[in-house]
């Protein structure tokens, strides 16, 4: 099948904008060539997911994707060293939209809306991030600015990474 | 699957800024990480550092020394008193975590637009066997 395939013809790179929309908000914004179903595809399928998230350019793979993709269904992905990032879907609309919960960092996790909104073809996806608190939300890594003990923190969780080589 | 995803940022500016390699060495060490996170609050001399950390003067300098040559501090010499300050550098990458965030999803997203790629070609393909 071979045969006949434009494979040679790249499509142009989008623009990822993030933005701190407020205190305790992140959006995550890309367009990208394909309508909203298949977008949803490749976030929805396991196997599918697996090939980009990682992401695998940066040598990062999941080891494990468990998603069970539907309102009140639970997720789980571990990545190749153990850590593990887990939650609930809140929302699941296919194709446009999908709503859950962070749950590894305990009650302060944020919510995670993702749209997919579908234009002459083309989607433009929308990742939403919601924080309890702006205080969650510096925790994560905004804070890093104004408090060098969140830059530890996370400087800590490298020198763990780079030990456990 | 948070936006904020530290264990992957981690591996990203590992992965991205070999100059980063320094600080992380220097930052190593657990007397290096309360210096500068006391710097953060105040400039202090050497001195000063030395008795906050129970230390020889020549055992500080030697921490200073570490710190200011991955960029994490800068010292000035005024009059017989040396000065210790947060440096530029630390300031420059604090600052530019969400910049970080942004490289990693464009990078996600770049590696998604090759999933959506071959889904395509897949449903086209099925199109042509199916009209045939």
């Amino acid at each position: 099948m071979a045969a006949g395939r434009e494979s040679e013809s790249k499509p142009m790179k989008h623009r990822t904008t993030v933005e701190r929309t407020s205190d305790r908000e992140l959006v995550v914004t890309r367009t990208f060539d394909a309508p909203a179903r298949i977008v949803f595809e490749a976030w929805t399928k396991p196997d599918l997911f697996k090939q980009w998230w990682g992401p695998k350019s940066m040598g990062i793979s999941l080891s494990s994707v468990e998603m069970d993709v539907r309102t009140g269904g639970g997720y789980r992905l571990v990545f190749s060293n153990g850590m593990a990032f887990f939650g609930k879907y809140i929302e699941v609309t296919p194709p446009s939209r999908i709503v859950w919960t962070n749950d590894e960092g305990g009650e302060a996790g944020p919510v995670t809306t993702v749209t997919f909104e579908e234009k002459g073809g083309k989607t433009l996806l929308v990742m939403h991030e919601l924080y309890p608190s702006k205080e969650a939300l510096d925790a994560a890594g905004t804070g890093a600015a104004e408090g060098m003990g969140e830059l530890f923190g996370q400087l800590d969780e490298f020198l763990v990474t780079l030990s456990a080589r | 699957m948070p936006i904020i995803d530290v264990y992957t940022l981690n591996h990203m500016v590992q992965y991205t800024n070999a100059t980063l390699d320094a600080s992380f060495a220097a930052l190593a060490d657990v007397t290096r990480r309360g210096v500068l996170e006391q710097l953060g609050r105040a400039e202090a001399s050497i001195t000063d550092l030395a008795k906050k950390f129970n230390m020889t003067l020549t055992g500080m300098k030697k921490h200073v020394g570490i710190l200011e040559r991955a960029g994490l501090v800068i010292t000035e010499k005024v009059g017989r008193v040396r000065t210790c300050k947060v440096g530029p550098h630390q300031l420059e990458e604090a600052m530019a975590w969400l910049e970080k965030y942004r490289q990693l999803w464009a990078v996600r997203f770049d590696e998604l637009d090759k999933v959506i790629e071959d889904l395509k070609q897949r449903e086209n393909d099925d199109g042509r066997r199916k009209r045939e």
